[in-house]
């Protein structure tokens, strides 16, 4: 049996959250983390609530607090996370909790939206597309294959402490998916508004962001390269 | 609401800059004073040191390197701990004292070293 404490809270009723325990039977198998939540839900209690949707690591809604490192429970299986058959789920942390695993991501989606992550081009849209040499198209692996799961920004010290003025690594990695592109050509607007000391700067390098990656990218270096693109524009 | 109005220089990008340039300061005077700690070290050979001017001008560097750094990094701790956000509707004040506080100390620091070594 597997001893599974959940993090609980509905605000209809709950004064405070708290840890409710579980003992569920996996029936032997290694399970994915998600499949221990359907099957909570499906025998033990109805009301657990929790995200998810393509269950393969794909769409990102399930980013949950797994035994202490944030992941996506559909791709996470027990024998990576369960030491001595204990699992503690809670929601992904720093974020305000709608109810139990759910999590209110607006100041998230508030920081991407600032990086303004579509791509500006000022010259005429050409017939038929805007060309790339491969080695451009290059430039762009390991920065547009986020899901924006927020498991990254979520372990991020941080934006724990000024989420409404540090963007977070979800959020830089993407504003320097757009920097790197050659097809766009915002570049000088974008970076002026990264310059200031909290936006990009407030990011200390501790690396909890790689840690957590449920894509294996790389946030920090991403801010590496956007502090020497400020850096080479003001000197 | 946290602004920037009392970090070093205002950008993130030149308090980044100040903080890489003010280390490399103070690692090399530090370097510079455990090499002489390692040698056979007397009043007479430590004050003939600091009686020369360049030793005088780079403990200067070096306290000043020291207050920029330490302004920076503590500016830091203080907009991330000290804010109403963690502390609730008393953040803002509780940051500003400690900020004046930080700041007339390392203040405080920089002329006392500008009294002991120019004295």
């Amino acid at each position: 049996m597997l001893q599974v404490s959940l993090y609980r809270y509905n605000p209809e009723s709950d004064d405070a959250p708290h840890m409710e325990e579980f003992s569920v039977d996996t029936g032997g198998k290694d399970l994915m983390v998600l499949d221990v939540l359907e099957l909570i839900k499906a025998d033990y209690d109805g009301s657990v609530t929790y995200r998810r949707s393509c269950r393969e690591g794909v769409c990102g809604s399930d980013g949950l607090n797994i035994n202490g490192k944030n992941g996506l429970a559909c791709i996470t299986p027990l024998s990576e996370t369960v030491k001595g058959g204990k699992l503690v789920i809670r929601p992904l942390p720093g974020l305000p909790v709608i109810r139990d695993l759910v999590v209110d991501m607006s100041l998230f989606y508030a920081q991407y939206e600032k990086v303004q992550p579509y791509l500006q081009n000022a010259s005429p849209a050409p017939a038929i597309e805007r060309l790339q040499s491969p080695e451009e198209r290059a430039q762009l692996d390991g920065l547009y294959e986020c899901i924006l799961c927020a498991c990254c920004s979520t372990s991020c010290p941080s934006f724990w402490w000024n989420p409404d003025r540090f963007i977070g690594p979800a959020g830089l990695l993407q504003a320097y998916r757009f920097l790197a592109d050659s097809r766009d050509t915002a570049t000088e607007g974008r970076l002026a508004k990264l310059d200031d000391p909290f936006s990009v700067f407030r990011c200390h390098g501790i690396q909890n962001c790689v840690n957590v990656c449920p894509k294996g990218l790389n946030p920090t270096k991403a801010i590496g390269h956007i502090r020497t693109m400020l850096l080479n524009r003001a000197t | 609401m946290v602004t920037s109005v009392t970090s070093f220089s205002r950008t993130g990008l030149s308090d980044w800059l100040i903080q890489r340039v003010t280390s490399i300061i103070l690692l090399a005077y530090f370097l510079l004073i455990a090499y002489q700690l390692m040698g056979s070290v007397d009043y007479t050979s430590w004050a003939r040191l600091f009686e020369q001017t360049w030793m005088k001008v780079f403990t200067l560097m070096a306290a000043l390197s020291l207050a920029a750094h330490s302004w920076i990094g503590l500016w830091s701790v203080f907009t991330d701990y000290l804010t109403e956000r963690m502390l609730g509707p008393k953040g803002n004040v509780i940051r500003l004292v400690c900020q004046l506080g930080a700041s007339l100390a390392l203040v405080g620091y920089v002329i006392w070293v500008v009294v002991i070594i120019w004295s």
